[in-house]
C-alpha cells in the first residue's frame, strides 16, 4: 500500500513525532517501500492459526500482592529534566 | 607475560586462578589497548577505568585467598543496552544521552556477582535498530578487519557492533551483546568471533533497554565457543523481575563443548539456499556439512517452508513492539526534553524528534501504522499468525533432525557508508535473513567463525537448536570450530 504524504503526517502525529516538511516526501517513499515488501505476507494461508504473541510456553507468573519496593524518591527523579523537592517539573499544560 | 589481551576468557580465568598474572595486570593491559585503539575503532562509548581498577583490586584480594567466582578478575565490555548503576547508559540514542541508571540490569549484576571487571560500555546501533552500527548517536564502529588490498573502513555489523569489534581487536576478554533479529550473530560473523543467542527467556531482560520485548534476548560475543559457554552460564538466571524469564535450571554449558556429535542428525534447510547469495557463502555451508559428516553426524535435508516470510513478519512485529516501548520517551521523567516547546504536544513531538535518529523514527512510524485502527488485523494480527507458522516449521523439522546448520549472514562485512543500503532500508534489513527466524520462534542460535572469503574477511556458520537445547548447539559449534581451525586475526592497523 502506498503511504502518501498526508498519511505520513498523520502517522507521525500519532507517533508523537514531528518530521520536517522536506523529509515527508522521502519518508513516503521509504515507508511505502517497506510496507509494499511486507505485503507478501498475504500469500500465507493463516486460516485457523492462533496469533503467536510469545515464544514462552509457561503461564504468566503472579507475585504476592504486597509492597516489595519503594521509598526511592531521589532515585526516581534522578534523571528528570527538571525537578523540585522530589517532584517532576513539567511544562504548564493548562492555561 | 606479554600480550595478556590476546588470551581467551577461559585461559585468562585459569591464569588468574593459578596466579600466573593478576587481575590488575590484566586490566591495565586492556586499558592500554583501549586507549590506543578506541580513537580508530570507536568500540567503547564510555570507559570505566577507575571502576575497573577497583574491581580488579578486589578480585586480586579474593584470588590471593583462593576464593572468587567463575569470572573472578576477568575484564569484560558491556553493550550500552544494559543499565549499569551509576554509569551512563544511552542505548546509543540521543534521547538517553545523559541517562545514568540508578539500578543494575540482572544480566550485568550476575557478571559482577561472579567476579567480572567492567572496562566500559560498548557502542551499538541506536536502540539496537540496525545491522551496521551506523545508526548509533555516537557514530559508527569500525571493524578491525579490512579487505585484502583495501583501506576502506568496514562495518563490524550491528546492532552489537561495539561488542564484536572490541572482542575481535582484543579490547576485552569477552562482551555482552543482545539479539532481536540477529544482532549478536551477524556482528560475530562479520568479525571472526563467536556469538550465541540463547532460548528466549534464558536471560533476564530486566534492565536491558527495551526494543521489541517478545524478541529481545541477551547473549555473549566471545573469542571461542568454550568462552561463550562460560559467559552465557553467568548471564542466564531465573529472575522474578522479568515475567518472561524461564523457571528452568541452567545446565553446565561448558560440559557440552568437545562432546561428540556422532550420530546427531543435522538438518539442512532447502529454503536457506537463496538466489543472489555469493558462491563463497554456499561453499562454506557445504564445507560445514562435510566437517560434521566427517565427525560422524548424519546430514538430513529438511524444509522450513515459511522462511521467506520471516523478515517481513519481523518488520511488523518488531516495529509494533518498538513503537509501544519507545512511547515512554516523552521528555517528562527522564531523557531529552526540548527547550523549544510552546505547549504540551510540542514537548512530546519536539523532544522525541530531536532525540531519536532517522532509523528509529522510521520504525516507530511503521509500528504505529501497523497498529493503527483499520490496519491492526491486516498487518499486526496477520504477522502474529505467520509467526506461529514459522515456529511450527521448526517443530516439524525436529521430527527429523536434532540441530540445524545454515550460513550466518548473506555476505561478509560491507563498507561503512554503503550507499545502496543507506538508500533502501529493505536492503539493509536483508542482513538478518538467516538469523531472524530463531528470534520469532524463540530458539537458540550460534554463529561460529568458519573461514575467510577471497578478500580475507571472516564468514560464519549458524547452528540453530531446539528450545532450551543450547547444549547440542555448543557441541556442534565446538565441532565446527575445531574442524575449521579458525585462528585468523585482523592485522593491527589501529
Amino acid at each position: 500500500m502506498a503511504i502518501d504524504v498526508a498519511t505520513v503526517k498523520k502517522v507521525a502525529s500519532l507517533s508523537r513525532l514531528r518530521e520536517p516538511e522536506d523529509r515527508l516526501q522521502a519518508l513516503s517513499g521509504e515507508l511505502s517501500g517497506i510496507l509494499g515488501w511486507i505485503e507478501q505476507l498475504n500469500e500465507v494461508d493463516v486460516a485457523g492459526v492462533e496469533p503467536m504473541t510469545t515464544a514462552v510456553e509457561q503461564p504468566t507468573p503472579l507475585r504476592d500482592d504486597v509492597v516489595s519496593d519503594g521509598d526511592k524518591v531521589a532515585q526516581v527523579v534522578a534523571n528528570a529534566p527538571k525537578t523540585a523537592e522530589g517532584f517532576f517539573i513539567v511544562p504548564k499544560v493548562v492555561e | 607475560m606479554s600480550n595478556l589481551t590476546h588470551l581467551t576468557l577461559k585461559d585468562a580465568v585459569d591464569g588468574l586462578k593459578s596466579k600466573q598474572f593478576s587481575s590488575a595486570e590484566l586490566t591495565d593491559a586492556f586499558i592500554g589497548a583501549i586507549e590506543s585503539a578506541n580513537p580508530a575503532l570507536n568500540a567503547y562509548v564510555e570507559t570505566t577505568f577507575d571502576k575497573a581498577r577497583a574491581q580488579a583490586a578486589a578480585s586480586d584480594a579474593k584470588l590471593a585467598k583462593g576464593e572468587g567466582g567463575r569470572l573472578e578478575g576477568a575484564p569484560l565490555g558491556i553493550k550500552d543496552l544494559y543499565c549499569t548503576a551509576g554509569v551512563r547508559t544511552t542505548a546509543c540514542s540521543g534521547i538517553l544521552s545523559n541517562f545514568v541508571p540508578t539500578y543494575e540490569s540482572t544480566v550485568t549484576q550476575n557478571l559482577w556477582d561472579d567476579g567480572a571487571v567492567m572496562l566500559g560500555k560498548l557502542n551499538m546501533d541506536e536502540f539496537a535498530m540496525g545491522s551496521s552500527n551506523e545508526t548509533s548517536h555516537w557514530g559508527p564502529v569500525t571493524n578491525p578487519w579490512k579487505s585484502r588490498g583495501s583501506n576502506a573502513a568496514l562495518t563490524p555489523g550491528g546492532s552489537s557492533g561495539g561488542s564484536a569489534s572490541a572482542v575481535a581487536a582484543d579490547l576485552c576478554l569477552a562482551a555482552t551483546a543482545s539479539d532481536t533479529g540477529g544482532s549478536i550473530r551477524q556482528p560475530a560473523a562479520f568479525t571472526g568471533t563467536v556469538g550465541i543467542k540463547p532460548t528466549y527467556g534464558r536471560c533476564s531482560r530486566y534492565g536491558m533497554v527495551a526494543f521489541a520485548s517478545s524478541l529481545d534476548q541477551a547473549g555473549p560475543i566471545t573469542k571461542t565457543v568454550a568462552d561463550s559457554a562460560i559467559l552465557l552460564q553467568s548471564m542466564c538466571s531465573h529472575d522474578a523481575k522479568d515475567s518472561t524469564s524461564l523457571t528452568v535450571p541452567v545446565p553446565d554449558f561448558a560440559s557440552f563443548v568437545g562432546k561428540s556429535v556422532k550420530g546427531l542428525r543435522i538438518g539442512i534447510p532447502d529454503e536457506y539456499r537463496l538466489d543472489g547469495i555469493p558462491a563463497e557463502i554456499d561453499a562454506l555451508w557445504e564445507q560445514g556439512i562435510a566437517w560434521l559428516k566427517d565427525a560422524g553426524a548424519e546430514i538430513v535435508r529438511i524444509s522450513l517452508p515459511h522462511t521467506k516470510y520471516a523478515l517481513p513478519c519481523y518488520y511488523i512485529i518488531a516495529p509494533a513492539e518498538a513503537s509501544s516501548n519507545l512511547a515512554r520517551y516523552d521528555g517528562m521523567r527522564y531523557g531529552h526534553r526540548t527547550d523549544k516547546a510552546q505547549g504540551l504536544t510540542d514537548v512530546y513531538e519536539l523532544s522525541r524528534s530531536e532525540g531519536f535518529g532517522k532509523e528509529v523514527k522510521r520504525r516507530i512510524m511503521i509500528g504505529t501504522y501497523v497498529l493503527s485502527a483499520g490496519f491492526y488485523d491486516a498487518y499486526y494480527v496477520k504477522a502474529l499468525k505467520v509467526r506461529r507458522r514459522i515456529a511450527e516449521d521448526f517443530i516439524n523439522a525436529w521430527n527429523s533432525c536434532d540441530v540445524i546448520l545454515t550460513p550466518a549472514t548473506p555476505s561478509a562485512a560491507f563498507e561503512l557508508g554503503d550507499q545502496a543500503k543507506a538508500a533502501d532500508p529493505v536492503a539493509m534489513y536483508l542482513n538478518d535473513v538467516f538469523t531472524v527466524t530463531t528470534n520469532l520462534a524463540g530458539l537458540p542460535g550460534m554463529s561460529v567463525p568458519a573461514g575467510l572469503d577471497s578478500q580475507g574477511l571472516p564468514l560464519g556458520l549458524q547452528v540453530i537448536g531446539k528450545t532450551l537445547d543450547e547444549g547440542t548447539v555448543f557441541a556442534v559449534g565446538a565441532a565446527l570450530e575445531q574442524a575449521a581451525g579458525f585462528s585468523a586475526k585482523p592485522s593491527k592497523w589501529w
